[in-house]
């Protein structure tokens, strides 16, 4: 059991290497990459029944005991981000086969895309404060590659601004590291659960809001979010989709994990975090209503929603932190799911302005059905999963006394289904109209032809919605199960015990 | 020594804020590098004083913590890999728009001049279609 949970991170590195020397193919390259990730689901399915069976699994690389080796921890909290981001990543690269595009034109596509699964697993799975800043290295790279895929004009301006933040982000992340290290001598996360109670609590709040930084700019949150909707719409739909589901949520993974595991519970920065959670949700609903692009609208709509799963953790209850992983889970696949149909849009339509599409109900009755499933969720209308989410939510809100932030938040929802009604009205109803701008033709020829084409871009996307609906019927199993990997998160001794004393 | 370690580390990153807020590329792209450096003179500072370098000295307690110089390692890599690709997108930028400055997101340009007519809000992507110009 311990060799698999160093698997995730090993199986697509390797692979990516493999994919690189078979470049010449890309029908080789493809059997790569769907093999690795298919591997790594079905490694991530296994360690999940098996972590919430026996409990958590913890490898030592080299065989170096805790404070001084490379870590590896599965917890609960852990292996949930891994399934459901493995799920996630196969998909999406299923898709990206399926769609003319970014997979035909670059060679580097396959290879890079697997580094990027290989990240975010370590992210998940990392145990040492400094590897997790290695591993949010490693997807960055290779989201920076992603993003700018095909280098566009505006590509290129948008991968700018986001090539900046993240790095100055990680500066940032550097210097926190430098600081913890030279208050506690250790950067292990166990370890510094334990060493950190015994610092000055001025410097440790220090410590705690320098890291809520570092993770809120890659998170998104307010006010460190305005990178995001200005970067991620420009990149290729596949890698945007893959971005939008998985990459803030690393970054909320990192916020969650560092503010239970390594400050003591009577020092959280509870309400702060409330206040933050609040006025992201606005801000985020409010830009999306402004746009006119169906990927821009929806980008806005990821910082929206990363201030629920914030006024979850900033709640610091078993309920509230279930309701945030909980709200994660669905939230990354509803996510996803909707920038995979922004994409179909713009194939059909030729565009993404909300100005050049109209009638899309008449023409393409099934893809209606595909969007407005996901985005009724998003706006948590029941009985989709984000209305289970979002009651998960508000209940563990209610119970804290919070109810200023509840009522914030349902606002917010009432506001997420009148942009996604605009998206409904403009694109769906109304008269077919014949497309006006053409597709964005390719600098570099394509080398590769599309298999599938748009037959298995719906496909996979009909797989996604009908899974969305699955965490909808399976809501009382899977909420258990985050209230499990809560309970976990609540009660640190165990994660410190098993990682420090094996 | 670790004061001046601290000092210079302020320095760089002061320096280097500076250099990001301005709009050429190339500055930014130096500012950077200078936070990175600041950041990287940090960690070596988190070590503690001067000692003597590890599996050298006899003395176990006189050793410098090796830890910090480790870690500083890997980011100067992973910052030097970060500012390689850096410095291609800037000239990327410079061989499309023939400029150095960074770019206006055009897409705000648009939500920003959309404005409210009649009632209305005018949305953005029909000030760019003619039948606006038209009806208007």
């Amino acid at each position: 059991m311990t060799t698999l949970v160093a698997l995730p991170i090993l199986l697509p590195l390797i692979a990516a290497a493999l994919s690189i020397a078979c470049g010449w193919n890309r029908n080789l390259q493809r059997l790569i990459g769907v093999a690795t990730l298919a591997a790594v689901t079905v490694i991530s399915i296994v360690l999940l029944v098996h972590v919430d069976d026996v409990g958590i699994e913890v490898v030592q690389a080299g065989g170096w005991p805790a404070p001084v080796g490379i870590t590896l921890v599965a917890d609960r909290f852990a292996v949930i981000m891994l399934v459901v981001a493995a799920i996630m990543l196969l998909a999406v690269l299923v898709y990206a086969i399926g769609q003319p595009g970014a997979e035909q034109d670059h060679v580097v596509f396959h290879p890079t895309y697997l580094v990027l699964a290989s990240g975010v697993a370590a992210a998940f799975l990392t145990g040492d404060l400094f590897n997790l800043f290695v591993a949010f290295e490693v997807m960055l790279t290779a989201s920076y590659v992603l993003i700018t895929l095909g280098g566009r004009a505006e590509q290129v301006r948008a991968g700018m601004t986001y090539v900046v933040i993240s790095l100055l982000a990680s500066t940032l992340f550097l210097i926190a590291l430098a600081f913890i290290y030279a208050a506690t001598g250790t950067v292990n996360m166990a370890d510094l659960g334990v060493r950190l109670a015994e610092i000055p609590s001025g410097l440790r709040s220090a410590l705690a809001l320098l890291l809520i930084i570092v993770f809120g700019i890659k998170a998104a949150l307010f006010p460190l979010y305005f990178w995001l909707p200005d970067s991620y719409p420009t990149a290729p739909t596949p890698v945007t989709a893959v971005f939008a589901g998985l990459l803030t949520k690393v970054g909320v993974y990192a916020i969650i994990r560092t503010q239970t595991l390594l400050f003591p519970a009577e020092t959280r920065p509870g309400t702060l975090l409330l206040v933050v959670a609040a006025v992201t949700m606005v801000i985020g609903v409010l830009g999306a209503i402004a746009q006119d692009d169906v990927k821009r609208i929806l980008s806005f709509h990821i910082i929206s929603q990363i201030g629920y799963m914030i006024m979850g953790l900033g709640l610091f209850t078993l309920a509230g932190i279930a309701g945030a992983i909980f709200y994660i889970m669905h939230h990354i696949v509803v996510k996803t799911t909707l920038f995979l149909v922004a994409g179909l849009i713009e194939l059909r339509s030729g565009s993404g302005r909300l100005a050049n599409i109209s009638g899309l109900a008449h023409t393409a009755p099934w893809l209606a059905v595909l969007f407005l499933i996901p985005a009724l969720s998003l706006a948590g209308i029941p009985p989709f999963s984000g209305f289970v989410a979002k009651l998960a939510l508000v209940q563990a809100g209610l119970d804290a006394g919070q109810y200023v932030v509840v009522g914030i938040s349902l606002a917010v929802s009432l506001l997420t289904l009148f942009s996604m009604t605009k998206i409904w009205a403009n694109a769906f109803w109304g008269h077919p109209r014949v497309a006006t701008e053409p597709a964005l033709a390719p600098i570099t020829a394509p080398t590769a032809a599309p298999i599938g084409g748009a037959r298995l871009m719906m496909a996979v996307t009909g797989v996604l919605v009908a899974l969305s609906i699955g965490i909808a019927v399976a809501a009382g199993p899977l909420y258990r199960l985050s209230e499990r990997a809560a309970a976990d998160l609540i009660d640190t001794r165990r994660y410190t015990e098993s990682v420090l004393n094996p | 020594m670790t004061i001046l370690l601290a000092v210079i580390a302020a320095v760089l990153c002061g320096c280097g804020t500076y250099l990001i807020l301005q709009r050429q590329l190339s500055r930014i792209v130096i500012g950077v590098g200078l936070i990175s450096h600041g950041a990287v003179v940090l960690l070596i500072g988190s070590g503690g004083g001067r000692g003597d370098p590890v599996f050298v000295g006899r003395e176990l307690r006189s050793f410098n913590d090796p830890l910090p110089q480790a870690l500083a390692l890997t980011a100067i890599v992973i910052t030097f890999g970060v500012t390689a690709f850096l410095l291609a997108l800037a000239y990327r930028s410079w061989t499309i728009t023939n400029d150095d400055d960074v770019e206006d997101d055009l897409e705000d340009r648009f939500v920003a001049r959309g404005h409210r007519r009649g009632g209305d809000i005018v949305p953005a992507g029909d000030l760019l279609s003619e039948d606006y110009e038209v009806e208007r």
